[in-house]
């Protein structure tokens, strides 16, 4: 049976030169990389090398790259690490309601110790509303928090400009991008937006799981999550995964080489499947039309048909791809997101999201059109 | 010696089958133990485990409660029939217990007549000897904090102090065996238990609709069906695609007999699986009146598909107290995972409440029946599970 593999907002399978890199460097390169031998120096060049991979993307220098577990890590560490710091300077956040669970639920436990929370509002594609921005900066603001690409619509956040907002209202306010999504997808240089903080992720551009980054600009001060050795500049102590960030510098370089011809290639991809299914189907977009999102997210509403039943039936035929949102399917509420575009739990239950990823093939986004035809002529019989 | 000695309730009324029952005791003990370095041994109407390994002995004890037929299970030690060493032994079986000062009884049982003292004179000579060798301990006949036992057998005396209560129950398979219909729901695993318990070996069936079910609802169906395993060390589950027989009552009847027409398909299609695996019963989950579709003519109008005798040993139960077996059991986290079961998705809004057997022979003329029933039993997938141990 042919595999699609339409879900690389969730995660993206990895290139086979990373695995490959990856278990050359857990053979060899088992040093400690704090370690004052050979042994240890080897594995620090492999981390050295990453960290240049990537700070080189970013347009950053490589001191200033935290290693992490993961995007999970890198928000919380950005997040909760600001509050904690610069609490005696202020405890108001601004932050938007279309975060990832893990910036949102870093924002619900500090408004539990008693920080003030702010949240943008966001209209029905899920651009983030900046006039109320400026009102909400103050001397209190310690932090304002926005992810650059939503993971579950593909709206992309004008970032040049709330840089810009906070340098002119508050200038003490960090400024933390979550940079997830976007990292390679749509360009991000982190000093030319006033960017504090930007967190990254590589399992997202084909590295591995348990591997990500947090870009802190050089001076700023954060509170560590974990206490420990000196590694990452204190800021994230604890023998470094060696493997891992050696896959996510590898991913990136393989990544970047060809990333112009990749965000085209995917672009060209939704916008085929959109009109395919266009033509065939009653459908809506939530979140952007695919001219205007991320080149890489498509989430579609079908009316009448269970999102999550759509999902089996393409799972049955090697098609993959997610409802509300991968973090969320393990629960039956709908999801945070589609919810505060207006959608109500039918229409969220009725959505699918389709992600694309470099590998991808106009072959398998025209059989996955056409078994999504087939699916929902079969299943509208079946729905009321 | 350690040893484990085992009481067995029920069994001991039952008259001349006591022996077939032992038996079957004897053969789901040993089954349950087989990987442990320990022997199982019946002597003059007991049960013993001896330990090789005293490594292994909670273990053995908690593996000894899920077994059903057991009423305790009591960690001893065995002495010589001599005197002398009776008193010995009391006093390590002590040392090893908790720490003095504690007060404490004896009470022996003296099965063995040829014993040449009785058992009063055992309880004030061993307790004397005891208070001896403890001098901050004493004696409390009422209250104390440990009671020493000394059972006085043919061939050796028994010395304990704490016993682990069992299951109780009947030893699984001396009532034949069932098949009992798995949903990923709370009650279901709870009646199956229930079956076990009674001395039924459970065969599970679970009826599968992907992709109107997600991959995980089977998972969760194999998790419970593995749950059960630790009261019987192998558990069959039969999982049946239930995709087109559900399309086709969709498609050919009238929606508010939905739910009532496809518990009917499930019925036949366990009937015909009973009969292939020798099940002389089916099991479910039901009880009354917790749904609309379980009232008493929504019963009888499913069983009549059947004539098999149905068991539904939640009859009784409320749901609070389903839900504390299950809890008990552990059944309970895995059946409140939120993957939705086949019934979800295709019950009506509004379900016939009180069908009619004749009614719904009206409305499966229009079903293939034996067809239907023909793929979905040839397709059934069957995976055995075994204890994790």
């Amino acid at each position: 049976m042919q595999e699609v593999y339409l879900d690389n907002s969730a995660t993206t399978p990895l290139y086979q030169e990373v695995i490959d890199y990856m278990s050359s460097v857990q053979a060899k390169f088992y040093g400690n990389p704090s370690s004052l031998h050979r042994k240890g120096i080897e594995a620090e060049k492999e981390i050295n090398f990453a960290r240049g991979e990537l700070s080189r993307v970013i347009g950053v220098n490589p001191g200033e790259i935290i290693f992490t577990s993961g995007g999970t890590e890198s928000n919380n560490l950005a997040i909760r690490g600001t509050a904690y710091r610069h609490h005696r300077r202020g405890k108001h956040l601004i932050t938007t309601p279309l975060e990832h669970p893990s910036a949102l639920n870093s924002f619900r436990q500090l408004a539990q110790e008693g920080y003030e929370i702010s949240y943008l509002d966001i209209d029905e594609k899920g651009n983030v509303d900046l006039n109320k921005l400026e009102d909400l900066l103050g001397p209190e603001t310690t932090l304002v928090s926005v992810a650059h690409v939503n993971n579950e619509i593909g709206t992309i956040q004008d970032i040049s400009q709330i840089g810009k907002i906070i340098k002119n209202k508050a200038p003490q306010a960090l400024f933390h991008v979550d940079a997830v999504q976007s990292l390679g997808k749509v360009e991000i240089k982190a000093p030319e937006n006033n960017i504090d903080l930007l967190s990254v992720s590589a399992h997202k551009i084909h590295g591995p799981k348990g591997t990500g980054a947090l870009y802190v600009k050089e001076g700023t001060l954060l509170q560590p999550l974990f206490y420990g050795g000196d590694q990452e500049k204190d800021l994230r102590p604890g023998t470094e995964n060696t493997a891992g960030i050696a896959g996510f510098g590898k991913a990136v370089s393989i990544y970047f080489k060809h990333k112009q011809t990749y965000v085209e290639n995917m672009s060209e991809l939704k916008k085929l499947l959109f009109n395919s299914l266009q033509n065939y189907q009653e459908l809506y977009i939530n979140g952007p039309s695919p001219e205007q999102g991320v080149p890489h997210i498509l989430n579609l509403l079908f009316p009448h048909i269970k999102g999550e039943i759509l999902l089996h039936s393409l799972e049955d035929k090697g098609i993959y791809i997610s409802s509300g949102s991968a973090c969320h399917s393990r629960r039956p509420e709908p999801s945070h997101v589609l919810a505060s575009l207006g959608l109500d739990a039918t229409q969220a239950d009725n959505s699918l999201r389709f992600s694309f990823s470099s590998l991808n093939t106009r072959e398998e986004v025209d059989y996955a059109a056409q078994k999504v035809v087939e699916c929902i002529e079969e299943l509208k019989h079946f729905m009321k | 010696m350690k040893l484990l000695l085992i009481r067995y309730g029920e069994l001991a009324l039952k008259g001349k089958n006591r022996k077939y029952f032992e038996e079957a005791l004897m053969r789901n003990i040993r089954k349950m133990l087989h990987d442990l370095p320990v022997e199982v041994k019946k002597l003059y109407g007991r049960l013993f485990v001896y330990l090789h390994d005293e490594e292994y002995y909670q273990e053995a004890i908690n593996r000894l409660q899920g077994i059903f037929g057991l009423v305790s299970i009591s960690p001893a030690e065995s002495s010589p029939l001599d005197f002398e060493d009776i008193k010995q032994k009391a006093v390590e079986v002590l040392q090893d217990s908790i720490d003095p000062p504690f007060t404490f009884k004896v009470e022996a049982r003296r099965s063995n007549k040829q014993f040449p003292l009785q058992s009063p004179e055992i309880n004030q000579q061993l307790g004397g000897h005891i208070l001896n060798n403890f001098s901050q301990c004493k004696v409390d006949v009422h209250n104390p904090d440990i009671t020493l036992k000394v059972e006085i057998r043919e061939q050796e005396a028994y010395l304990f102090y704490r016993s682990y209560p069992g299951e109780g129950g009947l030893p699984v398979g001396i009532s034949g065996k069932a098949l009992l219909l798995l949903s990923g729901g709370i009650d279901s695993p709870i009646a199956g238990w229930m079956g076990l318990k009674r001395g039924l070996e459970v065969e599970a069936l679970h009826f599968h609709s992907f992709p109107f079910t997600s991959e995980r609802s089977k998972e969760k169906a194999i998790e419970l069906a593995q749950v059960l395993t630790r009261y019987h060390p192998q558990v069959t589950l039969h999982i049946a695609g239930f995709t087109e027989i559900q399309k086709a009552i969709h498609s050919n009847c009238p929606k508010q007999m939905g739910v009532t027409i496809m518990r009917r398909m499930m019925f036949r299609v366990a009937d015909r699986l009973c009969r292939a695996k020798n099940c002389k019963a089916l099991i479910t989950g039901e009880s009354l009146g917790q749904v609309a579709s379980q009232t008493l003519e929504s019963i009888q109008t499913i069983s009549a598909t059947t004539d098999l005798p149905v068991f539904r040993p939640l009859i009784g139960l409320d749901k609070q107290e389903i839900i504390s077996y299950a809890q008990k059991i552990g059944t309970y986290p895995i059946s409140i995972q939120p993957y939705e079961d086949c019934c979800t998705v295709f019950v009506p809004r509004h379900p016939a409440i009180r069908p009619k057997a004749f009614h719904a022979e009206e409305v499966e003329q229009n079903l293939d029946i034996p067809t239907l029933l023909n793929n979905c039993v040839e397709n059934i997938e069957t995976i055995t599970l075994q204890a994790r141990q």
